[in-house]
């Protein structure tokens, strides 16, 4: 059974149809991406499965349970975390209280108990620093904690936030685009936390990327989004061969050219071609 | 400028380019000083003497005007280190003039008024005004006004342009001698509330009536002039960073500082009289009610210009339950009754609350302003007048009883205290005081908790925080509620204290001074709402003066706060680095280290 299935779901905006009968299936450690040109419907997908906007039709089953009728926040208790295309931190609270929210559902504790401070959630509380430490140790954030979210670096910006998504306890997490904006180095540094994420807390992942060498360097399974639809899915190989995927991004003519061209390449080479720059 | 001999010779271009800005800056000093006039400001001020015999708050007004018309001008011209600055004399010249077309602007008012009467418009352009004006002479006396202002102006701009450690204590020494005069019969009254024994003393520094001695200002001159030389002369610094941080290593000397300034506020009633009494009571329920409303809107962001509505719920439910007037229900004791109000508040605050879950931002400022004057016209209306009193309201609202309270006898009669009744300003204000005490324990403790962590983050991005598994419903609805309960427990001391409750104290003003008191404060800032209400609620009390003009002075701190210090006089984020400092060095120089 896949983790997450996606049956038949349309999300409409007015006359635009953002999302049209897409099927999609994620199975349980899987490391999968979307793609697509700008405006396919990617980001309105997670959008979908993470709650934020209600599905028109069709259904997104998690781990057996439909979702697509819940709040966020019951499908965050429910195992699905998320971080965002533009970063959306906490942007006045540190890196330790972002991460800290995000232990939000893990916790018990009372307003009452707060106030009362009793011994129970106060030794939740201090549980739970030892554990947001912990989380950000693995994000290699150290020291860090205590920095405001707005001024740290945007590399350590992006790690926070997925930092804080672990924090929620997702088994599957929905990353947007991961890498946009980071230099080459800090992108390398990147996709091996990802990997990380997969390898050591055993979370799946789907991301959506623009960077067609992250893309196909991590992922095992890949969907192109194009008009709300799937118009192809396969392994990293399949989708660089794929006429209809290269036509998306380029249009129709130019799809021979580039196919002989990135058969000519050497799959994982130093080449940073992106298809759509 | 030491090099300005080598500058290229001015041109007479850059010379008529000053002369514009000066004249253009007069001007517009000249309009703001008719606006102080016209208001009847400096009319009203006059009355008050600053120092004694020698300068009144009026002319205080006008002269702080005249320095600021010099200020502006040489700061317009280029600071000394710019390029472009014009050279010290001319600088100092250009102030002068426009200082002198200010004055002479002022001037013109009184000329015209001599011959016209413009009282039927400026209803303050008084006789005693031109009186102020002409310093006594009537007038032949005119002339001397634009001169002063020319006068005071070119000194402020050659001020402005002396080195820190001469302008400093100057500037230390004159405002401490305008506090000590601004606040002279409080000082007076307090003094010789310490001890009768010192009021010789205090007649040497302080006026009979208001304001300073001359021998006073004297000596509040000299000495602050001389803490701020020294201070600037590193001399203090060095005892003062060893004691501060001495203070953050040890917790134990801050709870120390703590106990002391609790100790403070618990003598100052029994030193100050019943006035004082009075106005920090006041201040007190507004930290009450500022300390809900931080919660509501400083932790999580959700704005309410009804909250006055809480604070009714809380006064009328007060006096529901211990009036012993016709409107009285139950005659219960304000202890048992003090809870209540707060519950009924919470309550309030729930149904309250829901309707507005889903708007956001500007939008739900607008929701709410409508329920404070729901509430209101509710508690005013004659429908509900055979319970809730209408515009008569609720009177004979049994003061709190330590000790056993009698049983009730009539309608119209107190019950009886056996023990100690809390009747005047002086014991209520412990009341408030424990109240607040307890209020910002309990706003401090929920911060610090996972509430308030999921109100911060409400605050930030409330999707985001949804996202995270925090559930919006509940997680508003409580800030809303918790908010409210703080409101309603102010609002029944408040019946207390007044002993009757009227609709017409529920105004929206209430609910924008709470707003206001946060807003400079520091939104979110525990201390903020401290001292936000000491600003904008006990300042105005003690100088009636201003009362006619607080509206006013209300916008000026207002526009003067959002240009100058946003963040509020005691921002949030500071105080949180501060109390972060002592726990975990390591974290914070690790961070300090890395400023990204």
């Amino acid at each position: 059974m896949p983790l997450l299935a996606s049956n038949n779901v349309t999300k409409r905006f007015g006359g635009l149809v953002a999302l049209s009968s897409l099927d999609f299936e994620i199975e349980k450690n899987a490391i999968a991406s979307i793609i697509g040109p700008n405006g396919a419907g990617k980001t309105t997908f997670f959008n979908c499965i993470a709650g934020f906007y209600p599905v028109d039709e069709g259904e997104i089953v998690f781990d057996g349970h439909p979702i697509h009728h819940l709040r966020p926040d019951r499908i965050s208790h429910l195992g699905i975390s998320r971080t965002y295309q533009n970063i959306r931190l906490f942007a006045n609270m540190t890196a330790l209280e972002n991460i800290l929210v995000g232990l939000h559902g893990e916790l018990r504790s009372t307003w009452i108990g707060s106030v009362l401070r009793t011994p129970g959630t106060q030794r939740e509380e201090e549980t739970s620093h030892e554990e947001a430490r912990r989380i950000l140790r693995f994000a290699g954030l150290q020291g860090r904690g205590d920095s405001l979210a707005k001024n740290l670096s945007y590399g350590d910006q992006r790690r926070v936030e997925i930092a804080r998504a672990l924090a929620t306890k997702p088994t599957l997490l929905l990353l947007d685009e991961p890498t946009a904006g980071m230099n080459p180095f800090e992108t390398e540094g990147m996709i091996a936390y990802i990997r990380r994420l997969r390898d050591e807390l055993g979370i799946t992942i789907l991301l959506i990327e623009h960077q067609m060498r992250v893309v196909m360097e991590i992922s095992e399974r890949i969907s192109v989004l194009d008009y709300g639809g799937k118009i192809a899915e396969g392994s990293p190989d399949q989708i660089q061969r794929d006429v209809r995927v290269i036509e998306a991004y380029l249009g129709r003519g130019s799809a021979e050219q580039v196919l002989e061209e990135s058969v000519d390449a050497h799959p994982r080479g130093a080449s940073t071609a992106t298809f759509d720059g | 400028m030491l090099d300005g001999g080598r500058q290229e010779p001015m041109t007479t271009r850059e010379i008529r380019l000053d002369i514009v800005r000066a004249v253009r800056i007069g001007l517009l000093g000249g309009i703001v000083f008719l606006y102080l006039t016209l208001v009847g400001l400096v009319g009203a001020f006059s009355e008050r003497p600053l120092i004694s015999g020698f300068i009144s708050l009026g002319q205080t007004l006008l002269l702080l005007s005249m320095l600021g018309v010099g200020y502006v001008t040489a700061r317009l011209l280029g600071n000394p280190s710019a390029k472009s600055a014009a050279p010290q004399g001319r600088a100092i010249f250009m102030s002068s003039l426009a200082g002198f077309i200010s004055g002479g602007i002022l001037a013109m008012l009184v000329i015209i008024g001599q011959r016209i009467d413009v009282r039927d418009v400026f209803v303050n352009a008084t006789t005693e005004l031109y009186q102020i004006l002409t310093f006594g002479r009537g007038l032949p006396g005119v002339w001397l006004l634009p001169i002063v202002s020319g006068v005071a102006a070119g000194i402020s701009a050659a001020a402005s342009r002396l080195p820190g450690k001469i302008r400093s204590p100057i500037v230390w020494g004159l405002a401490s001698v305008a506090f000590f005069g601004l606040f002279s019969s409080l000082f007076r009254t307090i003094l010789t509330g310490i001890s009768p024994g010192l009021s010789p003393f205090a007649r040497l520094f302080f006026a009979p009536g208001e304001g300073l001695t001359p021998g006073g200002a004297a000596v509040f001159l000299i000495f602050a002039a001389g803490a701020a030389a020294s201070r600037r002369l590193g001399g203090q610094t060095r005892v003062a960073k060893a004691i501060r941080s001495k203070v953050a290593a040890n917790p134990r000397l801050r709870w120390l500082g703590y106990a002391l300034l609790v100790l403070v506020a618990l003598l100052l009633p029994q030193v100050s009289g019943p006035f004082l009494s009075q106005v920090l009571a006041l201040v007190g329920l507004y930290v009450l009610m500022g300390l809900g409303l931080n919660i509501t809107l400083g932790f999580a962001g959700l704005f309410d210009l009804g909250f006055v509505a809480f604070f009714a719920i809380g006064a009328y439910t007060m006096g529901l339950l211990t009036s012993y007037g016709p409107q009285g229900l139950v005659h219960i004791s304000f202890w048992v009754a003090a809870p209540i109000a707060m519950l009924v508040a919470m309550l309030g605050g729930l149904f309250l609350g829901m309707p507005v879950l889903g708007i956001r931002g500007d939008y739900l400022a607008i929701a709410t302003l409508g329920f404070g004057e729901i509430a209101r016209i509710v508690v005013g209306s004659d429908f509900l007048a055979p319970w809730l009193g209408g515009s008569q309201g609720i009177i004979g609202i049994q003061k709190p009883c330590v000790g056993r309270l009698g049983p009730f006898v009539a309608e119209g009669v107190p019950r009886d205290c056996f023990g100690l009744e809390l009747v005047g300003p002086q014991s209520m204000y412990y009341v408030v005081v424990a109240g607040v005490v307890v209020a910002a324990l309990v706003a401090w403790r929920l911060r610090e908790g996972r509430l308030g962590r999921a109100w911060m983050g409400i605050r930030e991005d409330e999707d985001v925080a949804e996202a995270l598994g925090v559930n919006l419903v509940g997680t508003k609805l409580l800030a809303y509620s918790l908010g409210a309960g703080f409101a309603g427990l102010s609002g029944g001391i408040f019946a207390v204290l007044v002993g009757s409750i009227f609709d017409s104290s529920m105004q929206l003003f209430v609910s924008i001074n709470v707003v206001a008191l946060l807003i400079v404060g520091g939104m979110g800032s525990l201390p903020g709402v401290f001292v936000g209400s000491l600003f904008l609620i006990g300042l105005p009390e003690l100088l009636r003066e201003f009362s006619e003009y607080r509206l006013l002075f209300y916008g000026l701190a207002l526009i003067v706060m959002m240009q100058a210090k946003p963040e509020g006089l005691w921002p949030s984020a500071t105080v949180r680095r501060e109390l972060h400092a002592g726990e975990e060095p390591t974290a914070m120089s690790e961070a300090g280290a890395n400023p990204a």
